[in-house]
């Protein structure tokens, strides 16, 4: 079975890059281009792990998150924070709202595979 | 999806968020303190930031965290965006424009720009007033800390197999630590696993582990999402303590963790309970280390990725099973997009540039096919006539349909004139503010993008010499500030652009004196108001006296009319001492269809754009009257008006044709006038796919493009403004003209 990741960032750059890293890795990728829409793309994909960004427009990362982790059925899925931001103000707000853990942009290939491994089984 | 083709990607979405960027700093500036705006302003930037780390654009990457850092404080609300804060943001915008400009195309940016530029941001952000010229002390490190990494996990994966832990290790030294590892609930309610952090902990080396289940109530006490476990590992690996740490990162604070090195001596050993689960149970396949696990060049591990990914699935899956797991990739995806594509959709220029291709064959061949039934049908009655003449409604339907995919509002370009405007007005001390109207204007985008050129040269004109200065405009009464108003609107199947200032207008007397300097005119012309303001369209004609920097670039408004005649445009310009000027383009909506009229001149069909001509006549031999040793004039409605014979002019024959066999088409041309044409008869008017004459032959003077008729004949469209120009002597280049030409 591949894995489902479902990644969700505003910016078509990025979701591009982490389609060709993540279907390189032999994952299965479902996109979202904010907030908003990956609460609706959530339902009825059940990724396996959330890739997403903080700074959206309509919903941020924080508020998805937020979200994904007030659904019953979803709430235990690992959910990565890919941001810029690598101040520990941001990873924390992030984590509160109940990050699994973060990834750096520019991210390395490696470790997002690497950070993805880490949190799914 | 290649890096090249992200990359291409990236710059993309760059000028759209340079746009966004630009629009929302200008509603800002316009008073706007909607905190969506500063978002949407932040984000852009923050996005460009984000996509520019990506491919390693370290220049762009510097800056823009610089700008975003200063947006932020906006953002949070500890900075006022005043004029002040946001005249130096719209300067940033057009830094950061020029440098993806310059990421993408090469080249670089000034340093001393952005170098002024960053401190002045960082002035800002740092909540000091603006920097009169030195530099504050405490500049944060700018350029260091985005580019690379900071929090690196330093996550150094080794590689590893399930057989041999650590097959290296002889070779490293090992350190042994002891962790103690408790985790809260709060780590589970996060989506951590502690098994999961416990199998990358093995990945390390050689490790023993003990559960502490001491906490453990009895199962009707048991809470489900509480935390009960604890486990005390004893590691021995190459890696240090930070990297041992480093595997718990995302646990950090969710958790007790206590990581030390093993004491030295030896004996002590902690008591051991074999694990309680097998953790190489956790992986899918056991049997295959995790993918990419490897620090190798990106590009050739993923690679290597795809090759073993592929070698899995034809090993492992049948083609069938395959292909339905691909099926459903895309059906997702699909549904993915379909989801977030809203109204539009994204589509390559060239599918769409093919299908107005398709679309204009098809139109020549609709056309064709009625001849040819016109001609075997004498009475007109048949159903295949009725047929055809639904076919030839619908044609013209999907044409328009299909031109209307590539028609994109004017917008994008007006907003880089904006750019222009400050740049332009910074450098020649003037103030002046730029209103835009109908933004939303659509025309195709081939004119689109060849509008932005000259439109671009007349507002650096209008700056640098429509608009006075400020003490000139205080003392002629007038706001120190000047306007320039660009507007656009469709009119009668084209699209009009005016640009209007509101500065001195055409000083006429040192424009004729300039004319006649430059030989343009004999000194004792007796010209129109009109003429003498169009004067400033001929060649070699430029009323700054010495050359500016702005606008004195070798190229007058001569090139910018030639530009927009080349576009099939007109341009004229309308000026009041005082008040200001105004110029005024009519270009048509889209360069691939026009509607023309077919003639006949010496036995060769021509088509005359039909925007040109204002009327037809049959010439009266009482009409015509000779001037001079060969020119005629025809008088219309007791004016005169000179006549032109086209045939000559295009050097189809020697000899003038007798007006009055022929037909007269007025015409008006730029530069003011009328001009009648003579051609010897009209066989209709047809709408007409362009075909560019140069991209398959070469320039020819006199005519614009080609075409193809409905009998499949190639007939050449007349450039009017060209034959009306050699008809004023100025000659169409004998070794260039068509007759030489072939």
């Amino acid at each position: 079975m591949k894995k489902k990741v479902l990644t969700v960032d505003d910016s078509r750059t990025i979701r591009n890059m982490l389609l060709v890293t993540l279907n390189n890795a032999g994952f299965e990728t479902i996109q979202a281009e904010d907030g908003v829409e990956g609460l609706e793309v959530l339902e009825g994909c059940e990724p396996d792990v959330i890739v997403t960004d903080i700074n959206m427009p309509r919903l941020d990362g924080f508020g998805f998150i937020e979200g994904v982790r007030r659904n019953e059925k979803y709430r235990a899925i690992p959910i990565l924070v890919l941001t810029t931001e690598s101040d520990a103000e941001k990873k924390n707000r992030a984590r509160q709202a109940g990050a699994t853990g973060w990834i750096v942009k520019p991210f390395d290939p490696a470790k997002l595979i690497d950070a993805i491994e880490r949190v799914t089984a | 999806m290649d890096m090249n083709e992200i990359k291409e990607i990236f710059f993309q979405e760059c000028e759209e968020q340079l746009a966004e960027l630009e629009s929302g700093l200008l509603k800002l500036n316009d008073g706007d303190r909607d905190p969506e705006t500063v978002n949407a302003v932040f984000r852009a930037v923050h996005s460009i930031k984000g996509g520019a780390g990506a491919f390693g654009l370290e220049e762009l990457v510097a800056f823009a965290h610089v700008f975003e850092t200063t947006l932020d404080c906006v953002r949070s609300n500890k900075l006022e965006p005043n004029q002040d804060v946001l005249k130096v943001m719209l300067k940033s915008a057009d830094v950061l424009a020029d440098l993806v400009t310059c990421s993408r195309d090469g080249g670089s940016v000034e340093e001393s720009r952005t170098r002024g530029l960053v401190k002045e941001l960082e002035a800002l952000a740092n909540g000091e007033a603006l920097p009169a010229a030195e530099a504050p002390k405490a500049a944060k490190p700018v350029a260091a800390a985005p580019a690379k990494p900071t929090d690196d996990s330093g996550f150094q994966p080794i590689p590893f197999t399930f057989d041999g832990f650590g097959e290296e290790e002889n070779v490293v030294e090992q350190f042994t630590y002891e962790v103690t590892f408790k985790p809260t609930r709060e780590l589970y309610s996060k989506g951590n696993e502690a098994a999961l952090l416990l199998r990358d902990l093995s990945r390390f080396g050689e490790m023993g582990i003990a559960c502490d289940m001491d906490q453990l109530p009895a199962l009707e006490n048991m809470d489900p999402e509480a935390s009960y476990f604890g486990w005390k590992i004893s590691i021995t690996t190459p890696k240090s303590e930070e990297e041992v740490r480093a595997v718990f990162e995302f646990a950090e604070w969710d958790c007790e963790l206590e990581v030390k090195p093993a004491e030295a001596s030896e004996g002590e050993e902690l008591p051991m309970i074999p694990v309680p689960f097998d953790l190489s149970a956790l992986d899918d396949e056991p049997a295959e280390p995790t993918p990419q696990t490897e620090t190798a060049a990106t590009e050739e591990a993923s690679a290597n990725v795809v090759k073993a990914v592929n070698a899995a699935v034809e090993k492992k899956e049948s083609a069938a099973a395959a292909a339905a797991a691909a099926a459903a990739a895309t059906q997702n995806n699909a549904a993915a997009a379909a989801s977030s594509a809203g109204q539009t959709i994204r589509v390559d220029l060239d599918r769409v540039d093919r299908l107005i291709n398709l679309v204009g064959e098809l139109v020549i061949n609709q056309a064709m096919l009625s001849q040819s039934v016109i001609e075997n049908d004498n009475n007109g009655v048949s159903s295949i006539n009725m047929g055809l003449e639904e076919l030839q409604q619908l044609t013209r339907e999907i044409q328009d349909s299909v031109m209307a995919i590539r028609a994109q509002p004017v917008k994008p370009v007006f907003q880089r004139m904006s750019r222009i405007v400050r740049e332009v007005a910074d450098m020649v001390g003037k103030q002046i503010r730029l209103v835009t109207e109908g933004e939303n204007t659509e025309v195709d985008k081939t004119v689109i993008d060849k509008i932005a050129e000259p439109l671009t040269h007349m507002i650096r004109n209008a700056v640098d010499h429509g608009i006075e200065s400020p003490e000139k405009r205080e003392a002629a009464g007038k706001d120190p500030e000047g306007t320039i108003k660009l507007s656009a609107k469709h009119r009668s199947g084209r699209i009009l652009i005016e640009l209007q200032d509101d500065g001195g207008g055409i000083n006429r007397e040192r424009v004729k004196q300039k004319a006649i300097d430059n030989d343009l005119i004999s000194p004792d012309a007796n010209l129109s108001d009109e003429e003498i303001d169009n004067l400033i369209f001929a060649p070699g004609f430029s009323t700054a006296d010495k050359i500016s920097d702005i606008s004195g670039r070798g190229v007058g408004m001569d090139v910018v009319k030639r530009s927009i005649q080349a576009l099939g445009g007109r341009i004229s310009i309308s000026s009041r001492p005082g008040l200001g000027s105004t110029f005024t383009m009519s270009l048509p909506l889209t360069l691939a269809v026009l509607d023309g009229m077919v003639v006949t001149v010496a036995g060769q069909t021509l088509v005359v754009p039909l925007t040109a001509i204002v009327e037809t006549l049959q010439p009266e031999a009482s009409a015509i009257h000779s001037f001079g040793a060969n020119q005629r004039l025809i008088s219309i409605r007791n004016s005169f008006c000179p006549l032109v014979d086209v045939g000559r002019i295009l050097n189809f024959r020697t000899n003038q044709a007798n007006p009055v066999d022929g037909v007269a088409l007025l015409v008006e041309s730029e530069g003011g006038g009328q001009r009648a044409l003579m051609v010897d008869a009209i066989q209709g008017q047809r709408q007409v796919v362009i075909k560019s004459l140069e991209a398959n032959y070469t320039h020819v003077p006199g005519i614009a493009a080609a075409t193809i008729l409905g009998d499949g004949r190639v007939a050449l469209i007349l450039d009017v403004d060209a034959v009306v120009g050699a008809s004023r002597g100025q000659s169409l280049k004998p070794e260039m003209s068509l007759a030489a030409a072939g």
